[in-house]
């Protein structure tokens, strides 16, 4: 492979019409392309000179066939000159600082030295628009100079007075390019334009070059037809036309009917480079489709640059819906047979592989099922001839191969693949995964797995890369495994672990102390790789049992230690510690759970205490095994119990309601209360607020109060029998506030964190009077989900919830394009050897990575050693 | 009489100071660089005016680091590009 070059420089120049018709191989002069017998016409747009894209044809130009040809340039001489619409803003700026009658710049030598600075310090500025004053005398000749009118497109006008009135004098492309001739070299200079390579009579085009046909191929339909690229379509557009102008000029047409023409000419030319420039209607396909011309080709995201460019389709790719599988390993992903029997790995033969793959190669491309070994699905010689394998040929093929050949082998249980969700927004999204092959039509993950892709099964879809190279599996499994990316480079913790039912499931089965049967304490662990039950914790009556907290430990480390606090802990004033009634201390001493509840704090993703523990303590590996034993330990002690919510678990008994129902009435009195000082004048305002907002202030405060306590209500009523609240204190999914609007009250909806104002006059809907300052009247919605809503609450409802949609959309879109932006400027930094951060020239961005040379996911909450965690494990208890 | 604000006794600026020759050439030398490789900062920068420096020069910033408590940063003045 060729070194690296360092770009020097980059230079930009217009194509002269004498480069255009040096370049050209063919004057074009007919807008047909084939002729009836399907060849191409001489002069015509697809003539042989231009390249050749039907296969058996030669180039004209350089004999070469159809996939070698390059393809070559053609022109057209046009009629009169038209603007080249790229090249507006140049032409509007010449015209402007230019003398209309010398070409000269309308500035003195002085004038100009002033803004460039002098010949020796040229570090000034470029001369600009602004520097010229309108309307000036030149300084050269005298001449007295006119306003120019600039009209999008492409229209330039003189504006002359004329008997006092002004009048505006249209500019033909001829005449402003006969003034661009006039320019002196000289005098370019300073306008940042190098006329060695760019005269600024180029931007107006006498001749056109016409592209090769290899980048404007015509494609056959099913039919037969042939149906011509977009731009071949524009070209034939641009030939009619200019043949028409051509023909009226020499029969000496009216001057009305050749401007119409060289208009016409001018708007064809213009959309054959951008079909979507301001001011111009786009010119449309017979469908209605706007063409996609030249500038289309490069723009956007679908464009040469970002579409074809910088980002690619690739093959060993697939596709496909996403469906959890908790009895996976993390590491490990469900690969469906239909797509293992057609992704390959290439194997190279050995004598040391030779009878193993001769077995694959004589198995074919069809494996029954899924625990079938695999099969082959190509062989290559050592020639790099490809032998497709197929029903007929697998003996015949599989006793040809010999050491020097290449087996294109199936996926198989084992083999390394890439795995990734879009949108891919931080390493974690790409992570690599050992392949199961499995039933179904399906990818399968390890729920534990979703938070680091933001995963969920409603429809999600995930790309799988299989590595074809040795190098590229190895650098897969060490750098980017699932295990060797448990903790996230964000915060230093574990973004893999437990999730929903995995945080239910172990609350209800640590929560307190249970004692299980032999049978039971099997049924639970059955599926984990534990090998023997410890001694049972207690006998009754001569059958053992064994605790819930002994089944728990027997999937942890035997070392381990630690004590914290779970996430359903209330954060008393003083911790009363083992003596706690919600059991939230947990205690866990050389890997017995002594006491407390485990949950979401100690094995959720983005907490996970004693995932983050053990991968201090024991490695990345022991923690993925430790996730797998809690994912199907959680699952089986969820279903010991089973677990669901329905609808009758939102009922509160008729005290709770009298006492909800009281809690509204008062506080919608007191919000009358409230309403009436204000009227009277009596509402004293606070610092810094007008009246209004004062008491808009106290009435949220009312109302938000007031639902609050409707909540506790119902959280008196609801304990830990209620699903919901399960969920809620285990950290699993949902909160007390949505418990509160299911159960109590939905409370006020807001729209910017105000009540509700807008609608009609002085009322938000016509079921209110005037001026109606109360409760219900802004938004207040005093029933729950469970009980229903009133039309105007629903209404009200309805607004709120529509801000947090409008909300999501625009954060969404915006924070999309703030990460594109970043991760452009960012893309290839890397921390050198010496712990600089450096981009690809070797320029320094950062003296020491972070400022501390340190790696987030090594350092313990940003210290370079866990004293606390090293302390608590060899005093065995809290520090 | 107006009197001019010195940025570099404001608590948020972090010290500047000019580096000598001497102490380049190590700074060069121990990342194996070249001066056109560091960091840059434009001459008119308020903090670079007001110890004295110009083009060319190298100034050594020292400023406190959320991270790591004190980090040294190193930027080469150049001439600020008109637009």
């Amino acid at each position: 492979m060729p070194s690296p070059k360092r770009i020097g420089q980059i230079g930009f120049g217009l194509l002269s019409p004498k480069e255009i018709r040096e370049m050209s191989v063919r004057k074009i002069i007919w807008a047909d392309t084939y002729d009836d017998d399907g060849f191409p016409y001489p002069q015509g747009l697809m003539d042989l000179n231009l390249g050749v894209i039907d296969p058996g044809l030669r180039c004209k130009t350089c004999d070469q066939k159809a996939s070698e040809c390059p393809g070559h340039f053609g022109h057209i001489e046009l009629a009169k000159p038209v603007i080249n619409v790229g090249y507006t803003r140049l032409i509007r700026k010449l015209l402007r600082v230019t003398c209309r009658s010398c070409g000269r710049v309308l500035l003195s030598p002085e004038e100009i030295e002033k803004v460039v600075g002098t010949e020796e310090d040229q570090t000034g500025d470029l001369l600009s628009e602004k520097d010229v004053k309108k309307e000036r005398i030149c300084p050269h000749c005298g001449e007295q100079q006119l306003k120019i009118n600039f009209e999008k497109p492409t229209t330039f006008s003189e504006v002359v007075v004329e008997d006092g009135k002004k009048v505006e004098h249209k500019l033909t492309p001829a005449d402003i390019r006969s003034r661009m001739e006039k320019i002196p070299n000289e005098d370019l200079i300073p306008l940042g334009i190098n006329p060695d390579v760019a005269r600024p009579e180029w931007t107006i085009l006498t001749v056109l070059p016409v592209p090769p046909v290899t980048m404007r191929p015509s494609i056959i339909l099913e039919n037969g037809q042939r149906s011509e690229d977009d731009l071949t379509h524009k070209l034939v557009d641009i030939i009619r036309i200019n043949q028409r102008f051509k023909e009226n000029q020499d029969a000496g047409a009216p001057q009305l009917i050749i401007e119409d023409l060289w208009e016409l000419l001018q708007y064809h030319v213009t959309t054959y480079m951008d079909n979507e420039v301001a001011g111009c209607p786009p010119a449309r396909h017979r469908s209605g489709r706007p063409l996609k011309t030249l500038s289309q080709r490069l723009k956007g995201k679908d464009g040469r640059f970002r579409g074809s460019l910088s980002g690619k389709r690739v093959n060993f790719s697939s596709r496909t819906v996403i469906s959890p599988d908790p009895n996976l390993s993390v590491a490990q992903v469900g690969v469906p047979r239909a797509v293992a029997n057609e992704m390959t790995i290439p194997v190279r033969v050995t004598t040391a592989n030779l009878e193993e793959l001769k077995g694959i190669a004589r198995i074919g491309p069809n494996r029954p099922d899924v625990n079938a070994p695999c099969g082959a699905n190509y062989a290559i010689r050592p020639d790099n001839r490809r032998l497709r394998l197929a029903e007929g040929n697998l003996e015949t093929v599989a006793d040809m191969i010999e050491p020097g050949w290449t087996v294109e082998r199936q996926l198989r249980d084992g083999d390394v693949v890439l795995f990734n969700r879009q949108p891919s927004l931080h390493r974690m999204s790409i992570m690599a995964h050992r392949v199961k092959v499995m039933e179904g039509r399906t990818f399968r993950l390890n729920p534990a797995v979703c938070p680091p892709y933001n995963a969920d099964f409603d429809g999600d879809e995930m790309n799988m890369h299989v590595p074809q190279t040795e190098e590229a599996r190895a650098e897969a499994t060490i750098l980017i495994s699932v295990q060797e990316n448990i903790l996230s480079p964000r915060f230093g913790g574990p973004i893999i672990g437990g999730i929903h039912d995995h945080v239910s499931g172990m609350f209800m089965l640590t929560h307190d102390v249970r004692w299980f049967t032999k049978e039971d304490a099997l049924y639970l662990l059955k599926h984990t790789d534990i090998e023997r039950l410890p001694p049972p914790g207690k006998v009754e009556d001569g059958i053992d049992y064994w605790s819930n907290k002994q089944v728990f430990s027997q999937i942890l480390p035997a070392q381990l230690t630690t004590v914290f606090h779970a996430s359903s802990c209330q954060n008393c004033d003083t911790c009363k510690k083992e003596l706690c009634d919600r059991d939230a201390y947990v205690r866990i001493i050389d890997g017995n759970l002594e006491m407390g509840t485990i949950d979401k704090k100690a094995i959720g993703a983005f907490d996970g205490q004693i995932v983050n523990r053990i991968i201090r303590h024991y490695g990345m590996r022991r923690a993925a095994e430790f996730i797998d034993d809690m994912t199907k330990l959680s699952i089986r002690g969820i279903m010991l119990d089973g677990f669901s919510f329905g609808i009758d678990d939102e009922d509160l008994s008729k005290t709770e309601y009298g006492q909800i129902d009281e809690v509204l009435k008062n506080a919608a009195l007191d919000v009358e209360r409230r309403i009436k000082i204000y009227e009277d004048g009596q509402l004293e305002p606070m610092p810094g607020r007008t009246v209004e907002e004062t008491l808009e202030m106290q009435i949220m405060q009312v109302l938000g109060k007031a639902r609050d306590l409707t909540g506790q209500i119902a959280g008196r009523h609801l304990g830990l029998g209620n699903s919901a609240v399960l969920m809620a204190v285990s950290g699993a999914r949902g909160s007390m506030l949505n418990l509160t609007q299911m159960a109590g009250c939905i409370g006020q909806q807001s729209v910017r964190g105000e009540r509700i104002i807008r609608g009609y006059d002085d009322r938000t809907l016509p079921h209110f009077k005037k001026g109606d300052r109360g409760s219900d009247a802004h938004g207040f919605i005093q029933h729950s989900y469970k009980g229903g809503l009133n039309p105007t609450e629903f209404f009200f409802h309805a607004i709120g919830g529509r801000e947090g949609l409008v909300d999501t959309a625009v954060r969404t879109s915006q924070s999309g394009y703030l990460q594109r932006r970043m991760i452009n400027a960012l893309q290839d930094l890397k921390v050198a050897y010496d712990g600089t951060v450096r981009s690809t020239g070797g320029k320094i961005i950062q003296f020491e990575y972070g400022e501390d040379g340190t790696d987030p996911t090594k350092s313990a909450f940003g210290d370079p050693v866990d004293v606390k965690g090293i302390v608590e494990s060899i005093l065995k208890e809290e520090v | 009489m107006s009197t001019k604000l010195n940025v570099l006794e404001h608590v948020m600026v972090p010290d500047h100071k000019i580096m000598s020759d001497e102490e380049v050439t190590e700074l060069l030398t121990r990342y194996n660089i070249s001066t056109d490789q560091l960091p840059k900062v434009y001459h008119d920068d308020p903090a670079v005016k007001s110890i004295g420096a110009s083009a060319d020069d190298v100034i050594r910033i020292i400023r406190t680091s959320h991270t790591a408590g004190r980090a040294e940063a190193y930027r080469l003045v150049i001439k600020r590009p008109k637009k």
